[in-house]
């Protein structure tokens, strides 16, 4: 087993060093580029604080809708097909609750202040 | 060319247009992409009258984008949207070889706000943020009106045109993005009766258009103009890409589409159908993750490894997000 600090917190120390310490010395296109390398070890943070439980579930609604088991990446690809042939309706209430949960989780992750995001994960 | 070369040859250029006791002052990048890059600067005459101006241009053995309009045309299309009555900056000189600059062309330039952000926050603009919407409607009627005869030719794109590109660069990227492709079936199903073409501007949103207190000063960037749905410019404008987070507000996240509407009808654009506006809001939101996808492609290929591109590749789902609302409202 690996050791701690936790790669989470290790993560999110690193971009809280970024905002706090490090970007109030540079200005123009470098404190811009500190803005955006920040932004992106926290989305790193909530992807590893997130995804094992988002990729679970998504899996398990994807073997429902589905009926069969394979990889997160197969599934996909198999729901993409049936969409695209029609075997899948766009008013199929399966698929509308499983694209609707597994795009909040990709936002979650994504941009969690996104304004569309926060207005449709209010109404959960 | 070092940028004191460069100096020096536009310091030629402009003595040759305004007179030999003129200044070049202020010069500063604005953008320089892969193959355009955007200049300004002031040229000061003898007495101290100050002309500001921008340069846009090729630099010398860049290669044009295929399928973009020549940069000569842009120039064209500026001057042509003026003469309808399109807010414009005025285009001074198109550059020809002995001016050593590459292609391009010297325009006007115009003060004013294009930052979203601030446009849809600042004080400044409380007064024109209510009719803002009305007026671009008439600014994309006389846009659409422009007589394509008198210019040089440009591309005709169909939606299934544009479907089939954006279509080919999804499939480039190899994830499969159910979302996605719910949206491609629904354009193509729900595609409408391809109209006469009219010129489409092709990046009429937030960023492309110049504000003050008073009104629109001038509209940027015809990169992307091209013979097509005139609606195609209603429906993009209205994308939630570019609300900026006022996502109850379809026109750039400050105006009604019925105000977009009214202001395209009273100045003679026609009738406007809202379910064709809505169709190309759709495609909007599908091009916009679509081209984020592409975005991503650079990131991964190595073209560019900024973070800043590398993070693009996030926004692909804020759209998935969008077009469920579209597509699969929950209430």
């Amino acid at each position: 087993m690996q050791d701690r600090p936790d790669p989470i917190d290790l993560v999110r120390t690193v971009a809280q060093t970024l905002r706090e310490k490090l970007m109030p010395q540079l200005s123009g296109s470098s404190a811009f580029e500190a803005r955006v390398a920040a932004n992106a070890l926290d989305l790193v943070a909530r992807q590893l604080e997130r995804a094992d439980a988002s990729h679970a579930t998504e899996m398990q609604r994807l073997e429902s809708l589905l009926d069969r088991t394979g990889t997160l990446e197969d599934l996909n690809r198999e729901l993409c097909a049936r969409i695209t042939d029609g075997r899948l309706a766009a008013d199929d209430p399966g698929l509308k609750q499983h694209l609707w949960a597994t795009t909040l989780d990709k936002l979650a992750v994504d941009q969690p202040t996104y304004a569309a995001y926060l207005a449709e994960n209010n109404k959960q | 060319m070092a940028g004191d070369d460069l100096a020096d040859v536009l310091l030629r250029l402009i003595r040759r247009l305004f007179g030999e006791r003129c200044r070049v002052a202020s010069i500063s990048r604005l953008s320089g992409g892969a193959s355009k890059e955007t200049l300004a600067f002031d040229a000061i005459e003898e007495g101290g009258d100050r002309r500001p101006l921008i340069l846009r241009r090729m630099p010398p053995h860049t290669n044009a984008k295929v399928g973009a309009p020549e940069i000569e045309t842009e120039a064209a299309l500026i001057t042509a949207a003026m003469a309808a009555g399109v807010p414009s900056p005025r285009v001074v000189h198109v550059l020809a070889p002995e001016d050593e600059l590459g292609r391009g062309f010297l325009m006007q330039r115009i003060d004013g706000e294009t930052i979203p952000r601030k446009i849809l926050r600042d004080a400044a603009y409380a007064g024109l943020r209510p009719r803002l919407a009305r007026e671009l409607g008439g600014i994309l009627a006389r846009l659409h009106a422009i007589d394509v005869a008198g210019l040089p030719s440009l591309q005709t794109i169909t939606a299934a045109d544009e479907l089939a590109q954006l279509r080919e660069i999804y499939l480039a990227d190899g994830q499969p993005r159910p979302v996605f492709e719910l949206a491609f079936r629904w354009i193509a199903e729900h595609a409408p009766q391809e109209p006469k073409p009219s010129l489409v501007h092709g990046d009429f949103r937030h960023g492309n258009f110049i504000v003050d207190a008073s009104g629109v000063r001038a509209v940027l960037d015809w990169e992307l103009t091209h013979l097509g749905d005139p609606m195609r410019d209603l429906g993009w404008i209205c994308t939630n890409a570019w609300r900026f987070g006022g996502i109850d507000k379809p026109v750039g996240g400050f105006g009604t589409l019925e105000d977009l509407i009214a202001g395209y009808e009273a100045a003679g654009g026609g009738k406007v159908d809202v379910a064709r506006v809505k169709f190309w809001e759709t495609f909007g939101s599908l091009r916009w993750g679509v081209m984020c996808l592409g975005m991503l492609a650079r990131y991964e290929r190595g073209g560019d490894r900024s973070i800043e591109r590398a993070m693009i590749g996030r926004r692909a789902s804020e759209n998935e997000i969008d077009l469920l609302r579209l597509l699969m409202p929950r209430r």
